[in-house]
Parts: structure tokens; sequence; C-alpha cells
């Protein structure tokens, strides 16, 4: 095995992390602030792919309108999702507000069916995006490149905001304690919105990304990124912002890692792996790698 | 005992079901047995999973996992010998030469089903709501990977057809019945107390002695069971298997079905189940007709989003109908709002 396969390997683990872990950023706010596992986030990843795609392909605009759309898109969905389906239901039980997500998400794929047609479309992004770079040896494609870039700096961002911003901090207490955040004067359902907005908007960027490494667009597609960002939260410790980041880079280098060394008979098992991984990290560190314990009362 | 009015309405209720069965067998086509054979095992599936995740509170999306070795298990003991040696080649010796009939081929399907969930469980039971729910999809994922992968013995994602069908209404109905008794007196035993006393308030439970993790596991392994037989009863129905049909879809339509019967209902689940499962097939034509694939499915989901918002106890909360429980358990009229229970059971 020589050096720079090895690094090949490692960049593909970092190209596929930072997709995930700009999906499963989003997943973790949602869950820490309404405790919601939001299922048909995935979904909001398909739907940036497709609005990529009307955008750039159909009316031929260039990328940063694009960029822009997408980003627009995820947010007034996740915001329109937490709206009809998840605020009406604030105080039921948690499951309900999973079982609820299920059924959006599956109501989401099936309305792409219906009125996109479910047989995948190709995706190609322009030329300049798709060219090879070489370093050290082992090869990487611009978009890869901007990939990652775009990951760091928006993952930066995020915590700049929710660290220094007014909203931000108001979405922190909401996640610790809404009752009390409201009784500061915080408008919790603000802040609530606030994190579906930004989720949805890093879903939608992560579905251009998504879509133009893929090749082609579906309207399931969102769900296996969608399921693999939530292991990625798990992993980094549901509700944690830095633990979804570590989270979907460790997923990203494990299973590029283990396609890349493991025989390719093997390749196969990737999701199976994936999986088992999940289980074990829950079983060894219930609350994933940066999650506090939750407490249990009587 | 005496006889009471329960009793009575059981006793109607069986007669309905064996005069409509025996109905069915004698003058319904082949495609409307097949429809209403599904209705029954989907009814059967609901059934467990109401049980497991309603009753005890262990959200689990497993069940798929649980019908897939069930009906591999039965599909290849059942699978006719002479063709077994080109079929599924890297089978053991003494299971090439194997052909059982279809009762004990489903009863090892459950109990593979339920080895499986007692494996499964001990690890993944430790976990809690949501990370249950994703840890049970995981094992949906890694069954199917590995059916896929061991094609000799299961002819991977090809999937196994010519299995021999031997399912009729009488076995599914059959199979029914035992699974809404066993799990029915279950529910009204101090075992259904103590798993209500889990779902409601885990440490509370504890508290009064309730062997948790035990109970927990038993609740799993049983709903796995009879997932299982489901599975094998679906297998020998359908006469072909491929893992992609025991899918994350399939997992939410059996929570559907548990969610609008009402979390813990097991007449509302069976109820659910068969109008979810009649509503479906009644809807494919116009699908087809229009060409508006997926139609059914956002009837589904909207039902469902529409029930979780509007009514989210689901049908009979977590409550049978009053006409078929025992009379301790009858509902009484609460004569002050200080005296209203939160939940009937």
């Amino acid at each position: 095995m020589t050096s720079s396969y090895l690094l090949q390997q490692v960049l593909n683990g970092l190209v596929l992390g930072s997709v995930y872990a700009l999906v499963a950023v989003g997943f973790s706010m949602i869950y820490g602030i309404v405790r919601l596992i939001n299922f048909a986030h995935g979904d909001v990843l398909m739907v940036g792919a497709f609005t990529a795609f009307g955008i750039l392909l159909v009316f031929g605009f260039p990328l940063w309108a694009a960029v822009l759309a997408v980003l627009t898109i995820g947010a007034i969905l996740a915001m329109l999702i937490d709206l009809v389906a998840f605020r009406p239901q604030r105080n039921a039980p948690q499951v309900n507000g999973f079982i609820t997500s299920l059924g959006v998400s599956i109501l989401m794929q099936n309305l792409g069916i219906l009125l996109l047609s479910g047989r995948p479309r190709p995706f190609n992004l322009p030329d300049w995006l798709r060219s090879n770079l070489e370093i050290a040896g082992a090869r990487m494609t611009v978009l890869e490149v901007v990939t990652v870039v775009i990951t760091l700096v928006v993952l930066a961002g995020l915590t700049l905001f929710v660290r220094g911003t007014r909203l931000g901090i108001g979405m922190r207490a909401t996640a610790e304690n809404p009752t009390a955040a409201r009784l500061m004067g915080i408008r919790v359902n603000r802040a609530i919105a606030t994190a579906f907005a930004l989720g949805g908007a890093l879903a939608g960027l992560a579905g251009l990304l998504y879509a133009g490494r893929a090749g082609q667009i579906h309207p399931l597609m969102g769900f296996v990124p969608g399921l693999k960002a939530f292991v990625a939260a798990v992993i980094g410790g549901v509700g944690s912002l830095v633990g979804a980041v570590l989270g979907g880079y460790l997923l990203g280098f494990a299973e590029v890692l283990f396609v890349g060394l493991m025989p390719p008979a093997y390749g196969s098992y990737r999701d199976a792996f994936v999986f088992g991984l999940l289980i074990l990290i829950l079983l060894i560190m219930p609350n994933g790698l940066m999650g506090r314990a939750a407490e249990e009362r009587a | 005992m005496s006889l009471q009015r329960h009793h009575l309405a059981w006793g109607l209720l069986a007669a309905a079901v064996v005069a409509l069965v025996a109905f069915a067998e004698a003058r319904l086509s082949g495609y409307e047995r097949t429809v209403m054979g599904f209705a029954g095992i989907y009814a059967m599936l609901a059934i467990s999973l109401s049980f497991s995740n309603g009753l005890t509170g262990l959200f689990s999306l497993g069940h798929p996992a649980f019908m897939m070795v069930g009906g591999y298990v039965a599909a290849i003991l059942t699978f006719p010998a002479n063709r077994k040696g080109f079929m599924l080649p890297a089978l053991p010796e003494w299971m090439a030469t194997l052909e059982w009939s279809l009762f004990p081929a489903t009863l090892a399907g459950g109990v593979a089903a339920a080895a499986v969930a007692v494996i499964a469980g001990f690890p993944v039971l430790r976990l809690r709501g949501h990370y249950l729910a994703v840890a049970t999809l995981g094992l949906i994922i890694i069954l199917r990977v590995v059916i896929n992968n061991a094609d000799g013995v299961t002819r991977g994602a090809l999937g196994l057809n010519g299995i021999p069908r031997h399912t009729d209404l009488w076995w599914i109905f059959g199979w029914l019945a035992l699974c809404l008794f066993v799990c029915w007196r279950l529910k009204y035993s101090s075992v259904g107390r103590s798993l209500l006393a889990i779902r409601e308030n885990e440490m509370a439970a504890a508290c009064m002695g309730v062997p948790r993790a035990r109970a927990k596991l038993a609740a799993f392994a049983l709903g796995a069971f009879f997932a299982g037989v489901g599975g094998a009863l679906w297998a020998h129905l359908l006469t072909n298997l491929t893992p992609g049909s025991f899918s994350i879809t399939l997992a939410f339509m059996l929570v559907v079905m548990v969610v609008v019967g009402g979390s813990g209902s097991l007449i509302g689940a069976a109820i659910a189940a068969v109008a979810i499962t009649f509503l479906s097939e009644a809807l494919r034509p116009v699908e087809q007709a229009v060409g508006a694939y997926g139609l059914v499915q956002i009837v589904i989901a909207v039902l469902l989003i529409a029930m979780l918002l509007l009514r989210p106890q689901g049908l009979f909360a977590s409550a049978e109908p009053a006409l078929l429980r025992p009379a301790p358990f009858r509902a009484r009229r609460p004569r002050h709002p200080s005296q209203v229970e939160k939940r009937e059971v």
C-alpha cells in the first residue's frame, strides 16, 4: 500500500465526512432544541438537490444563484415543516414527533415521485468544478475541495453565531430549558424556528454538494445521507454541534477506510458496518462522544 | 366462572371470523383471498407490535427484520428438497434434504426470530426511545446486507422464489387468533401491568420491583416471535421472498397501524391494520389509472400526520373496546374531574 493511496483514502474520508457533518449539525441542532429526531431532514437535502437542478440545469443560472437558492429553500422548507407538523404537538410525547417526522419524510418522498417522477436524473455541475487537482499524488476534484472548504467555513460561522449572537444565545437557552427561557423573555418559538431554518439551509447546501458528487438525483436520494447523518449525530452525541461535526468526519473516515482497506468482497457490507459501529458506540458511550448524560428522574 | 357479557361478545366475534374465512375459502377469488390473507398477517404483526412497542413503550422499528428471519428460515425448511440442490447450493447437507410442512416451519421461523431478538435485545434494549428506534432500524439494514451476501443459502438479492404456497386463510387467521389470545391474556395479567408500568415510568417500575431488563426482553422477544411467524406466513402466501420487501417503509406502515389504533390497544391495532390494508389495496387501481405512483403512501402519510395532530392517542388509546373487556376493566364513568383516570387500559 503506497502512501499516496492512503492519502487518497484520507481525502475521500474528509469529503464524505464533510457532507455528513453538514447534515448532522442541522440534525443535532434541531434535536438539541426540541428533542426531536427529525427523519425528514434528509428529504430537505433531496429538495435542495432538486432546487439546484432546477436553477442550474433547467434555468441555466450561475452557481452562486443556486447556492443562494438551496440555502433559502432549505431554510423555508424546514421552518414550514416545523410550523405545520411539529409545533402543534410540542407538548406531546417525544415519540409522537419522531413518528410524525417519519410520516413527513414518506410524504415528501412520494410527493417527489408523484410530481418529479422516480426516475433518476443526471446532475452535472459545471466542468470547472469537476476538473481534477493533484495533491501529493492523490486526486481530488475542485468540487471536493470546495465541499471541504465550505463545510469548514459554514461550521465555523455557525459556532460563532450560536456562541455570540443574541439569537444564538436564545437558542442555547431554549435548548437548556424552554420554560425558563420563555420566562426570561426569550421568544422560544422564534429560537426553534431559527434552529430549523439553519438546519434546513445546511441540509439544502449538502443536497447540492451530495448531488454533485453522486452525479444524479432522485426523490429517494435523501434517505441514505439522512440516516447516515443521524448515525453521525448520535455517535457525536445528539444535541452537541461539535459532536455532530466530529461524528460526521469519524463516520466518513470509518466508511471510506472500511471500503478501502477491506478486500473488495466485503465492500457490500458497508452499511452493515455503519450500523454495527453505531450500536457498538452507543453501548460503550450511550450519550455519544460529546453528549451529556441524560438524567433519569422518577 | 359464570358466563359474562364479554364471553358472548368474543364468541360472536370468533364465529363471525370463522364464517368469513369459510366463505372466503369457498367463494372468493385467489386475488381476494390474498388481500384478505395480507390483512390478517398485517393484523397479527400490528397486534404484536402494539404489544411490544405500544404497551411496553419499546419504540422498535425492527419488525421487518424479524419477519425477514422468520420468512427465510421457514422458506428454507419447506423448500422442495429436489430443487434445493441447484437453487441453494451452500445449504448444509442435513438441511438440503429437509422438506417440512407449514406448521413446524412457521414455528421454527418464529423461534428463530425470537432468538435473534434475544441476542440483539441484550445490547439494543439498553438504549431508549429514539436510540432504540435507530438501532433496530440498523438491525433491518444489517440483516438485509447479510441475506444479500449469503446468496448460497438465500439466493441473495435475486430473491427466493418458488416457495410452495402452503398458507391459506385458516392458517393465517388461526395464528392471528393465537397471537391475539396470548397478547390479550398477557396484557390483562400482572405481566401486562409490569410492562405498562415500565412504559409509564421505568424508574418507578424498577422501584416497585419490576425486573425491567427481563420484562423488556421478554416483550421484545414475544413481538419478534409473532413477527417471525408473520414473515413465514407471508413467504408461503406470496411464494417469493426478497430482502428488499422487508423495508423501512414496511416498518413505517406497521408503526402507523399501531399509532392509528392506539399504542397498546390490540384490537385497535388489528382494526387499523385491516383498514389500512384494504384502503391501500382499494387505492392501487386508482394509482395505476391516474399514473400517480406514490399516491397510496401519500394518503397513508397524511392520514398518520392528521391522526397525530388531531387525536394523538389513536382510536382506542391504550384501551380495548368496552364490549370485549372483562368486567373489572370496563370503564366507570368518572364522578368528579379529580377522579378521571389518566389512561384506561
